[in-house]
């Protein structure tokens, strides 16, 4: 069954929307490239890149263009078909996972009604994470299809690492939903008017947070890379175009997590005490809100050593788990008791 | 059964047992390295930005050699503009690397270039197998041949590394800063 959308929108606003979606979200991805490479200089006392163009902006550019015009290499022991097709899949479903995001309510642009989203699903958090697991296709793909046995490591470590972290990062979501009593993510908003769900779902904000780390790879939970003993893990095969989806899916998914982060636990476009600016803020109100996120992720990659495998395993099904569930339980006893 | 003696040192592998504390000693030491690469953050980078930016060196840095005249202005016995070097290949002797080459004339009346009986008509150093030791500056009886400052000798070809007199007696272009007092 189809998932009822919560606004009816005329086909070629839908299309203008995805347009406009996909034209602005990608141009944050060279950003986040660049704001990753200059933090994590400034992280380390040194500058990060400052020689192409000023302060090193075109660096994102550079490199991008330096991968596209490499060769499209490939190893004898790969299986083609695959092989071209894994990284297609991780960076389509970054793609569609950016497309839940609300930017902003229903505006009138023009006289038209039109959501600052690219699709209200009455489902949100459960596309979200059908999304997150058909992205582990990209990865384990990827890995296998490559033929070598650092790229099928680096693959088996993510299987088992995302499959250990969906279940907390779902069991997270389900406080915010049983407090919200919606699954929609403008309804989840919009149920944050009078105080955003950071403070009464405090730990599972952590908790949720902490296991998108794993969720999207990051440091220090970046073992399906783990450049240090896996050379790069699921990527180490791919070069030229087909590293840099990989390297642009894995950006824009830093992207989405913050979009998810801050609508579900941040009030999305609201602000705090009570001032409603004009429409037009918000979606600067929410990209503000997921820089700050963003800032996080580089900030621990700054920070934290890579987890070792069974440490990981025993964090995220003996801690994490628990706790998730703990707090999915408490949220419950209390709706349950207040309602 | 296997009883372990008094020697035996149990290696604690995992976090102590106590679930709920080393959860929150883990968070806290998180936290704890969050804030030091903070500290990080808000200073000022320590890169030196080479190409335009250049560290100082000190003084008795061992850099491109260079040989010296007497000064210009005649004050110890009308040798003003000579060159200190006398042709004696005591640096050539010195030099552990073999890469000085020097070929003595005689100095005559007409054509006058050291102060000494003898001049070195060839001074070459080649700086592709030089290694900077610093010996040829002591060997040397009349401090004509000194280390200089300069380290930035790279070049498209060998041949352009052998360093003939003219250029080591030319004024060098000072490419490299010189360390202050007390820096």
């Amino acid at each position: 069954m189809l998932a009822t959308v919560g606004y009816y929108e005329e086909w070629w606003i839908q299309i203008l929307k995805a347009i406009v979606i996909f034209a602005v979200g990608l141009q944050l991805v060279p950003v986040v490239l660049l704001a990753e490479r200059k933090l994590l200089g400034r992280f380390q006392s040194r500058y990060g890149p400052n020689r192409v163009g000023p302060y090193g902006a075109l660096q994102p550019l550079a490199d991008i263009l330096k991968l596209l015009t490499k060769e499209q290499f490939r190893p004898t022991s790969s299986i083609g078909f695959l092989f071209m097709f894994a990284p297609l899949v991780s960076i389509v479903t970054a793609v569609a996972a950016f497309a839940i995001i609300p930017f902003g309510n229903v505006q009138h642009i023009f006289g038209t009604p039109v959501g600052l989203y690219g699709i209200d699903v009455s489902i949100g958090p459960l596309y979200l994470f059908a999304f997150g697991a058909v992205a582990f296709y990209g990865i384990m793909l990827g890995g296998w299809s490559s033929g070598s046995k650092y790229s099928f490591l680096g693959a088996m470590r993510g299987a088992a690492q995302l499959i250990s972290y969906e279940v907390s990062q779902g069991l997270a979501l389900v406080g915010v939903i049983f407090t919200a009593q919606t699954l929609s993510l403008t309804g989840i908003v919009q149920a944050q008017a009078g105080m955003w769900y950071i403070v009464p779902q405090f730990f599972g904000f952590l908790i949720f947070l902490t296991a998108s780390f794993a969720e999207i790879n990051r440091a220090p939970f970046d073992l399906t890379e783990a450049d240090a003993e896996l050379v790069g893990g699921y990527n180490t095969e791919f070069g030229g175009g087909r590293f840099a989806s990989y390297y642009f899916a894995e950006y824009l998914n830093v992207l989405v997590v913050s979009g998810i982060v801050t609508t579900v636990f941040l009030g999305g476009w609201l602000l705090p005490f009570g001032i409603h600016p004009p429409g037009w803020v918000d979606p600067f109100v929410v990209l503000f809100k997921m820089s700050l996120f963003t800032f996080f992720f580089i900030w621990v990659r700054a920070t934290l050593p890579r987890l070792r495998y069974d440490q990981l395993m025993s964090f995220g099904w003996k801690i994490l788990l628990p706790l998730a569930t703990l707090n999915a339980l408490v949220t419950a006893v209390l709706v349950v008791v207040t309602h | 059964m296997w009883t372990p003696g008094d020697d035996l040192i149990e290696v604690q592998r995992a976090p102590a047992p106590g679930a709920t504390r080393s959860t929150w000693r883990t968070f806290r030491e998180t936290v704890r390295g969050l804030m030091t690469t903070f500290g990080r953050f808000l200073e000022t980078p320590v890169t030196v930005q080479y190409p335009e930016e250049k560290t100082p060196v000190y003084p008795r840095f061992r850099g491109r050699h260079k040989l010296h005249r007497f000064d210009e202005t005649p004050h110890d016995g009308g040798q003003g503009g000579l060159e200190k070097c006398v042709g004696c290949s005591l640096c050539a002797a010195a030099c552990p690397a073999d890469c000085i080459r020097v070929v003595a004339a005689e100095n005559t009346p007409e054509n006058r270039v050291s102060a000494g009986e003898r001049y070195a008509a060839v001074y070459e150093i080649n700086l592709s197998r030089c290694i900077f030791c610093g010996y040829c500056e002591i060997a040397c009886p009349f401090d004509a041949i000194t280390m200089g400052h300069d380290y930035e000798l790279s070049d498209y070809d060998r041949s352009d590394l052998i360093f003939t007199k003219e250029m080591l007696l030319a004024e060098p272009l000072e490419r490299t800063p010189l360390r202050n007092e007390g820096e």
